[in-house]
């Protein structure tokens, strides 16, 4: 088996996705010519042609409104958004339109429309292209909302993404683009469950995205000092897989969640929440949590870093919920 | 200084004279229905009124075909009806009934038909048109000789939206006619007060979108210009804009106390007023007797009077169903 990066497995994914279904067309910034920002869509002008890799101007409004009417029209859109910041000026369309249309028409219109956007900071991109406002979308109902943090989900999720007769939001965290594995022989096309990436007894790390691997890091380490860490990619942000984390839960009674978001209101807020709600008698202590410092991000790396999850936070916050000693 | 009021002849037989006629009136005496209505409680949430700008929907949607699409605005009422939603059902939706065309989950200012191709009912100003741009897109991407109509009023000129879609559409020439109803105000903002630019035609030629202004108080014009915007659309010559200068007769909605513009004003717009200078013009030409139009005009009331008997007699959707049409349920 040959290892492939994470970004051409998305590449795979849409390349597959161009070819099963004539409905469906890439739209986005400098997805054509230039062969995408994150070159993920490289090549496929050449294979597709302009109509189906449409390059659009910068109005992320405009476009990403443009992929709900489209998807409405019969077509099965997939648009590209440059960073999950620039998100943000398309916010009202998604809010107010795609995740609304069904209910408030009564039922009459489903919206397929896959948005696919890179999120996440850790390369000096200071504070408007480096945020982590995935559960900003995870908030809102009639969302469907994707982390993939694998390889294998990276090459694996769109197909039944486009699927969905709803929208949906695929956030890929922008460290992952040059992570390598090899693929399984069968990729899951699950879109709806949380997945045990690692199985323990002492504590339950729940976390997403470009967390992942700094929390399997964390898991390796404990290890070495005698804690059994089990891991948990949530890999839907909505809706929540609130079954596999509580039963994980219940497994280990301690939990750790790892959230690049901001800690207020947080992502992590809600999985702390759901325990709660759902396993609080299991508990042997307080549920903890590593998010990101409540600061924009800063340009300058040490700063950068220091207002991340990483490693050591991880491996510090797992030790006090198991009442070990900080060494 | 307003314009004359609309003259000269009409130049239509008999069956679509009198049907444009009785279009405006429909749509008048539903929302006068829907004012009192509202009084009475029955009708709660924004309600906005179209009252004074019925020639723009009765002689546009006279120039579509049943093929096309429509996305509207908050202020659609008389869109919905026009385009064939069942007065009924728009009067079961706004008084939130299950039997209305969004279920009761959309209310006034959400108001939508899949049948009829009619996408809303959109109360975020400028919010229909990156929508338009995308239907317009699907056409153009399945080759359909469809045209998408979408209305905005002209608040929506100062969105980003409108101008990110002008740009979208005349880029990539798409089949999309933007139609702009202008009635001199953004809810109590004059157009001289919030735009730098009021000429609304020089914005969408900036973008290469040919654009013409059209009287959209003489529904004779209103249908002409649409037709031959519509037919060079649906040849594949890229969007067009038509600005249909109107007016509001009512408040901007049933909150609104009307302090932004002179009674006189309104007063003297009335004498322009879509519905009796237009009779009068089918009069003039003996296309109309005074008992025709009192016909029409009952005709009207009746339907009215039915839409509210079918209202009330409208059922609740169970609450056991609120979180219903949040997704799609699989298929079975």
């Amino acid at each position: 088996m040959t290892k492939i990066s994470y970004r051409e497995a998305m590449r795979l994914a849409l390349r597959e996705a161009m070819q099963r279904d004539s409905r469906v067309f890439l739209m986005g910034e400098d997805v054509g010519r230039y062969g995408g920002t994150y070159a993920v869509s490289k090549g496929l002008l050449e294979e597709f042609g302009p109509e189906r890799i449409r390059d659009a101007p910068l109005s992320e409004l405009g476009f990403v409104g443009a992929g709900i009417g489209a998807a409405l029209g019969g077509m099965r859109p997939i648009v590209e958004v440059m960073t999950i910041n620039f998100s943000l000026l398309a916010l009202d369309q998604i809010v107010n339109t795609a995740a609304a249309l069904r209910h408030m028409s009564g039922g009459q219109f489903s919206v397929p429309l896959v948005i696919r956007m890179a999120t996440g900071a850790g390369r000096q991109l200071a504070a408007q292209h480096s945020h982590s406002l995935e559960c900003w979308y995870a908030h809102v109902p009639g969302i469907r909302a994707l982390a993939p943090a694998t390889v294998e989900d990276a090459r694996g999720m769109l197909w039944p993404a486009l699927q969905d007769p709803d929208p949906v939001i695929i956030f890929e965290h922008a460290q992952l683009y040059n992570m390598e594995a090899e693929l399984p022989a069968t990729i899951s096309a699950d879109i709806s469950h949380a997945r045990l990436m690692r199985q323990g007894r002492d504590v339950s790390l729940i976390t997403y995205g470009g967390c992942l691997g700094k929390t399997l890091d964390a898991a390796a380490q404990l290890a070495e000092e005698g804690i059994d860490a089990e891991v948990i990619d949530l890999r839907v942000l909505r809706p929540l897989d609130t079954d596999t984390m509580i039963e994980s839960v219940k497994r280990t009674h301690r939990a750790v969640v790892i959230d690049e978001g901001w800690r207020s209101g947080s992502l992590a807020a809600e999985v702390m929440a759901r325990i709660m709600e759902g396993a609080f008698y299991e508990l042997d202590a307080p549920v903890a949590r590593v998010c990101s410092e409540e600061v924009p991000m800063p340009y300058a790396k040490h700063l950068e870093d220091a207002a991340l999850p990483q490693v050591p936070k991880i491996v510090a916050a797992a030790r006090t919920v198991c009442g070990r000693a900080q060494s | 200084m307003i314009q004359p009021p609309p003259s000269g002849p009409v130049p239509y037989a008999r069956e679509l004279a009198h049907g444009l006629l009785a279009d405006m009136l429909r749509v008048r005496r539903l929302e006068e229905k829907a004012a009192e209505l509202y009084g009475e409680g029955k009708i709660r949430g924004f309600l906005h009124l179209y009252i004074g700008e019925e020639a723009v929907a009765a002689g546009a949607f006279r120039a579509l075909t049943t093929g096309d699409n429509v996305v509207a605005t908050y202020r659609e009422h008389g869109h919905a009806l026009l385009r064939g939603v069942s007065m009924n059902a728009i009067m079961a939706e706004m008084y939130g009934k299950q039997e209305g065309c969004s279920r009761g989950r959309g209310g006034s200012m959400h108001l939508f038909d899949a049948r009829t191709r009619f996408y809303g009912g959109n109360a975020i100003v400028g919010g229909g048109l990156p929508l338009a741009v995308g239907f317009a897109l699907a056409d153009h991407l399945q080759k359909a000789a469809r045209v998408t109509a979408c209305f905005f009023g002209d608040g929506a000129v100062a969105e980003g939206a409108f101008h990110e879609s002008m740009n979208l559409a005349a880029l990539w020439r798409l089949p999309l006619l933007f139609c702009c109803e202008n009635n001199l105000y953004a809810m109590g903002t004059a157009l001289v007060r919030s735009e730098s630019q009021t000429d609304l035609s020089a914005k969408a030629a900036s973008y290469g979108v040919a654009a013409k202004r059209v009287d959209g108080m003489d529904v004779v014009a209103v249908r002409e210009a649409t037709l031959a915007a519509a037919k060079a659309v649906r040849a594949g010559e890229g969007p067009v804009f038509l600005e249909y200068q109107t007016y509001r007769f009512r408040a901007h909605s049933m909150f609104d106390p009307e302090l932004y513009r002179d009674k006189a004003e309104v007063e003297e717009w009335k004498t322009r007023g879509p519905i009796h200078t237009y009779s009068a013009r089918l009069k003039a030409q003996d296309l109309l007797t005074e008992e025709e139009f009192l016909a029409l005009d009952r005709e009207a009331q009746d339907e009215v009077r039915r839409a509210v008997d079918f209202a009330e007699a409208g059922t609740w959707e169970p609450v056991a169903d609120l979180a219903r049409d949040v997704t799609t349920p699989a298929a079975p």
